[in-house]
């Protein structure tokens, strides 16, 4: 499942884009690989990220997983509901189990991401 | 991946119901089917099924079996009758575990030594090395098969697919008897802390397969499921039950493994008692510790244990309970401060993390 829409990093995270303001989550291809997901660790406070920068981490049964960055951002909004329900990362990866919403400081930067297609390439479907 | 994986008889029934598989001690395993918190609930609740064909089975046959078995390890096994099994250990010279194992008495002249997957060469060559018995040693591991059947309705399960009547079969006790039709050895035993059942039998696949499809049709009616080693982790470390790699090895005494109960200094002669009489004496200088905290963490193998900014141990397993639903560890700690009750920190990526040493079981039965 890799939605067409939206924009992929190598690392398994993806934006998408309206206007500019931009939802983070992780792809469908990471929550399977990760296996049940029992924290998300992101700093309630988490003002800006930076591209390839680590904003947080995820904390699955088998393994832990830094979080990412796309690109560059000012922080809007932190999905807190994951703090009770983290499994939505799992149920439903690129809907409520989004991650944190930004402002875009240089859109120019998504011309770096990977398309749909080349996000398939990546993980050799 | 390794080319010279082996695979169990259930190979390609784990791939049919979708196992995620994984290398592990040397066989292609699955780790999860669905997802290791449901089936961790699975065995909780009603009842899963595990493949673990992986563990070795080792037969000691003849006169002197019983002076081999108490030497080679150290609980009393001269305490054993027919048809009752015993949580054990293998101790190298210095005290140091070779080996966790399960000793079943099948006669006078016949035990069968279950040990860990990751172990079996080692330990085979260990036994052999250390037999000046009458008695001989059968690795026959790659012809076993071992089911475990494990959970709150395993008895009613396995209760209508053997004519034996099973209701007092008593933990840590076995029969040989057909169960699905085949011959094999039926033994309450498990790593879940649920009651459950471990089927021993031989066999080729379809065999296997014909034992397999039998459980799974008499389960039907409690909702069974295939598990996967992954919750087979998180059921065990809910128990507080040490995994050989993780909390036990050739640098840990079963002394400070909280493992003193299957380690009979009085027995007599066993290789290591000499070491472990002088820990004893010594008194141990670390403890393996239930570790758990409030926060959301999630300590696992390896990170640092501190108190006051100082280091006092190590994790040695850890996750988060699906039934408590917070994180548990078990850690090596500094004898002083090893007591139930006391605050300590997880290190977790250069944050202290306050927990605390509480008892066992997490997960009270």
């Amino acid at each position: 499942m890799i939605p067409n829409e939206l924009k992929y990093t190598k690392d398994h995270e993806w934006i998408k884009v309206d206007g500019n303001t931009g939802i983070i989550g992780v792809t469908d291809y990471a929550q399977g690989e990760l296996g049940d997901v029992v924290f998300v660790d992101i700093a309630e406070d988490l003002a800006e990220i930076k591209s390839g920068e680590a904003f947080g981490t995820i904390e699955a049964v088998k393994t832990v997983s830094d979080l990412y960055a796309p690109c560059d951002g000012k922080v809007i909004e932190v999905n807190t509901s994951l703090a009770d329900d983290p499994q939505k990362i799992n149920s439903d990866p690129y809907g409520e189990g989004w991650l944190i919403k930004i402002e875009l400081t240089d859109t120019s930067q998504l011309d770096l991401l990977l398309d749909a297609e080349g996000y398939k390439a990546q993980i050799g479907e | 991946m390794g080319i010279d994986m082996k695979k169990t008889k259930f190979y390609e029934v784990h791939k049919k119901f979708g196992a995620k598989i994984v290398d592990f001690a040397g066989y292609q395993m699955p780790v999860q089917y669905s997802s290791i918190i449901d089936e961790h609930k699975t065995v909780r609740t009603t009842v899963g099924v595990f493949d673990v064909s992986h563990m070795g089975e080792v037969f000691v046959r003849g006169k002197e079996a019983l002076q081999f078995v108490q030497h080679i390890t150290t609980n009393d096994a001269g305490k054993l009758v027919d048809g009752r099994v015993q949580y054990s250990a293998m101790c190298y010279e210095d005290g140091g575990i070779v080996d966790d194992l399960l000793v079943y008495k099948i006669s006078d002249e016949e035990y069968l030594l279950v040990v860990n997957a990751s172990n079996k060469d080692k330990d085979f060559q260990w036994m052999k090395k250390n037999n000046k018995f009458d008695v001989e040693l059968f690795d026959e591991s790659d012809e076993y098969s071992l089911l475990a059947v494990q959970g709150p309705q395993a008895m009613k399960v396995i209760q209508k697919i053997t004519s034996e009547p099973i209701e007092n079969l008593e933990y840590y006790h076995f029969l040989k008897t057909k169960v699905a039709d085949v011959e094999m050895i039926l033994s309450r035993t498990g790593y879940t802390g649920e009651l459950g059942y471990e089927l021993y039998f031989k066999g080729d696949e379809s065999i296997a397969e014909k034992v397999w499809n039998t459980v799974f049709e008499a389960g039907e009616e409690f909702d069974i499921k295939p598990t996967g080693l992954g919750a087979r982790d998180s059921l065990r470390l809910e128990m507080g039950y040490c995994l050989y790699g993780n909390d036990i090895d050739q640098s840990t005494n079963p002394l400070e493994a909280g493992l003193g109960w299957i380690t009979k200094l009085k027995k007599g002669e066993f290789i290591g008692r000499d070491a472990l009489l002088k820990v004893k004496e010594e008194g141990i200088k670390r403890k393996l510790v239930p570790i758990t905290t409030d926060e959301k963490a999630f300590p696992r193998h390896g990170y640092e244990i501190t108190l006051n900014g100082n280091k006092i141990g190590n994790v040695t397993s850890g996750t988060v309970s699906p039934i408590l639903n917070k994180p548990i560890a078990l850690g090596y700690v500094q004898k002083d401060y090893a007591l139930e009750g006391n605050t300590v920190n997880f290190m977790i990526r250069e944050k202290e993390i306050p927990a605390v040493i509480v008892k066992l079981p997490f997960v009270v039965k």
